[in-house]
């Protein structure tokens, strides 16, 4: 089979399973979860088959790229249907259909018991197929397709249970997010088309590489696109819909968070590398804007009770530090990749972990009402535990691997500006500590402590109940729901093996993938792409980085381990500081775009409604108010009496002849 | 004769149907005014034809009266047919298209 074929087939493959399954509908109720995972799986084995035979190639002619035909002719713009398979390419290719296939995996037992399962596969399929399209596109067009298809599929996802209200408001809050971010994306190839006369990457790219293109337009391209990723990637100031996005089933986060969409951001700064190269100031701007995004996601993690939405905030953060490290120019963009595959791991491990939780305690999150899980949940916690060792950097996991080298391309010297390595480096050091201690904060306060799920206040009936949990806890590894996860005497059991094995295998990854990358060059294999980095010393030296991201990861997992293990947790959370509250309320995002955009937006419709009622609306009312009013004067004179008619009529004559009289004397 | 004397004839017959059609509510009646109106106008046109010693106004008096028969054919069918429709001949009763 040629690989042309091979390369469509990668994108084909799922995008026809989610038509199979959404077009025959209930027909395929009974097997179409089956034929999701089938599609997904047999995405990763043309992916694998792709790199492999990138890998027999020199690093020069590892590219490959697939003209499909032509898409459309438009006046002197024609754009091909092209697939680009590199190294780049091929890595994103590879992390989403892998971790994706084990989250359909995990999917077939997490939704087992939803009427809409088949739905639900249909929809991980596409969103598969739509990321794959993103990462495979070799125009921004093209790209533009699978980004929309992105977003649309975390829509239909994220509000996947829209009979409850409050999540399909969710889902509409990250399609309107990611539609502010899309205008972005818009603005960017119109730019490009205006500067270049095409949206192709080979075009584009050398046009901003040969100098064709002024620092000006390269510096306007950068920004629109930021602002695309910013969108796509949940970074400041287009955050806020990431929380809410929780709303989903938790594969759906694990794949959001993991594999498909918040990735697309960072692919997008890093595929548009030779653009953001000859523009420093929009490298500026996405190195800002990625730790801006690192150290709010970080302080937002820190003080929600919510699992789910905890994790979510440690992404955002870990998608600021790649942000970052994209930002930093070809020094960081190898890393930020690197980061990303490993993050994948951990984030998609974390998230399943998560759901295994949920399914143990009937779907709650409150972490405060959870504590001692790690006696139950044996698999969970030792899977959940890896990939929390791997996020805060512990070596030899794989976060250390990749967080440690953002750090310390974080400290080197751009432009031979000191200030921004010491700026920069010390809130990614930050950042690293305050990842430690939320992620162990969350860590300890679901598996470790007193097990808070019974009733508080009756210390008697939570021993009994602790009891009875401890003695059936074993053989209750596939046993029913518990009616309610607060009521004393429930029982935490272990997920199936549908959704163990899936959570074993990114927790191998997330022990063994950071060293394995590191040794075998995975940053080599990208430069073809990302271009090599002869880059200047960082500031500090690189043992001394090391030591300080320890000392600053070892410093946050104490602290945590004090406040969460060795105090009690409170079941209530207690007032808190204002900086806590605030970190409660996302730091206020909402409360912001509502002051700043939606009540402004509300204002302006506001008054265009009123201006169209009385000025537009007015103009044509009165009008036909005008005819009215003249009529029903007018209609005075029709008294329907024939006699005055006649004298009217006589009247008029004896005038006219007066006036004729009258004119010719 | 002093033909003026036929032309303030005229006046007075005019004026009298023009107060008939404009006073009584009677629509025979008033349409007998509307009669007494042409005929006043025809006298006019005939003196002023002797006035001036040309045919110009006998020969219009003519249409007139040709005029007037055919009016008062259709006159009097409306007239009727209002009649047997409303039982009535009063012409201020007829008022059934007032806006």
């Amino acid at each position: 089979m040629s690989l042309d074929l091979l390369a469509a087939l990668l994108v084909a493959v799922p995008l026809a399973s989610a038509a199979v399954l959404l077009v025959l509908g209930r027909a395929t109720d009974r097997w179409g979860h089956w034929l999701g995972v089938l599609a997904s799986a047999a995405s990763f084995v043309i992916g694998a088959v792709l790199a492999l035979e990138l890998l027999g190639r020199d690093a020069e002619a590892r590219v490959l790229d697939v003209t499909l035909g032509r898409w459309f002719d438009a006046g002197q713009l024609a754009v091909d249907l092209g697939l680009r398979v590199d190294p780049l390419s091929i890595t994103f290719v590879l992390l989403v259909t892998f971790v994706g296939t084990l989250i359909h995996v995990y999917s077939v037992a997490y939704m087992e018991h939803d009427a809409s399962r088949r739905r639900f596969f249909a929809y991980l399929n596409l969103f598969v197929a739509a990321m794959l399209l993103l990462v495979l596109a070799d125009s921004y067009l093209l790209l533009f397709v699978g980004w929309e298809g992105v977003g649309l599929a975390s829509y239909l996802l994220i509000g996947f249970w829209n009979h409850n209200t409050a999540y399909a408001v969710a889902g509409k809050k990250a399609f309107v997010a990611n539609r502010v971010g899309d205008i972005g994306l818009i603005v960017a190839m119109g730019l490009m088309l205006a500067a270049t006369g095409s949206v192709g990457f080979t075009q584009v790219h050398a046009a901003a590489a040969g100098g064709a293109v002024s620092e000006g337009w390269l510096t306007a391209i950068g920004l629109m696109l930021l602002l695309a990723a910013c969108g796509k990637s949940a970074q400041v100031p287009l955050q806020s819909w990431l929380g809410d996005a929780m709303a989903g089933p938790t594969p759906v986060s694990a794949l959001i968070h993991a594999a498909t969409m918040v990735t697309a951001g960072v692919y997008l700064v890093v595929r548009s590398a030779p653009v953001f190269d000859g523009a420093p100031t929009a490298q500026l701007v996405v190195v800002v804007v990625g730790a801006v995004t690192l150290v709010y996601g970080a302080v937002v993690g820190c003080a929600k009770d919510d699992l789910k939405k905890a994790l979510a905030a440690s992404t955002m953060s870990q998608i600021g530090y790649m942000m970052l490290a994209a930002g930093l120019g070809p020094v960081g963009y190898a890393y930020a990749i690197f980061h990303l595959v490993t993050h994948g791991f951990f984030k998609a491990g974390l998230f399943l972990g998560a759901g295994s939780v949920m399914h143990a305690m009937a779907d709650s999150v409150d972490m405060r009402r959870f504590g001692g899980l790690a006696r139950y949940l044996k698999v969970t916690v030792v899977t959940f535990g890896l990939g929390w060792l791997a996020i805060l950097g512990v070596p030899p996991f794989a976060g250390f691997f990749s967080k440690d080298k953002i750090i310390e391309a974080a400290f080197v010297p751009v432009d031979g500006q000191p200030w921004r390595a010491w700026v920069f480096g010390a809130v990614t050091l930050l950042g690293a500590g305050v990842t430690a201690f939320y992620m162990s904060r969350l860590f300890f306060m679901t598996f470790f402590g007193r097990p808070r799920w019974d009733v508080p206040e009756e210390e008697a009936r939570a021993a009994t109940a602790r009891a009875a949990g401890a003695r059936t806890a074993g053989a209750n590894a596939s046993g029913a729901h518990a009616s309610g996860a607060h009521a004393a005497g429930h029982h935490p059991h272990e997920a199936p093996a549908l959704m163990r094995w899936p959570m074993i295998v990114l927790a191998a990854g997330s022990v063994a993938l950071g060293l394995v990358l590191a040794t075998t060059g995975f940053t080599t294999w990208l430069e073809p792409v990302t271009g090599h980095a002869e880059h200047e010393e960082p500031v500090l030296s690189v043992p001394v980085i090391t030591t300080l991201t320890l000392l600053a990861v070892g410093a946050g997992l104490v602290l945590a381990y004090l406040r969460y293990v060795r105090d009690e947790v409170p079941v209530a959370a207690p007032a808190g500081s204002p900086l806590t509250r605030a970190a409660r309320a996302d730091l206020y995002q909402d409360a912001v775009n509502d002051a700043v955009l939606v009540g402004p937006g509300r204002a302006l419709t506001g008054g265009l409604v009123v201006a169209d009622r009385t000025a537009v609306d007015g103009a044509a009312v009165g009008v036909g108010r005008l005819a009215v009013g003249s009529g029903a004067l007018a209609r005075r004179v029709q008294t329907g009496l024939v006699r005055s008619y006649a004298a009217t009529t006589l009247l008029g004559v004896v005038v006219l002849a007066g006036v004729v009289l009258a004119l010719q004397a | 004769m002093n033909p003026s004397n036929y032309l303030v004839l005229s006046a007075v017959l005019f004026t009298i149907g023009a107060m008939t059609v404009l006073l009584r509510r009677n629509a025979v009646i008033a349409f007998m005014g509307v009669e007494l109106m042409l005929n006043a106008t025809n006298l006019a046109l005939v003196t002023f034809s002797r006035m001036n010693g040309d045919l110009v106004g006998q020969t219009l008096a003519f249409f007139v009266m040709v005029v007037a028969a055919a009016e008062v054919v259709v006159g009097l069918a409306i007239i009727v047919a209002i009649f047997r429709t409303r039982q009535s001949a009063s012409v201020d009763d007829v008022n059934l298209m007032k806006g």
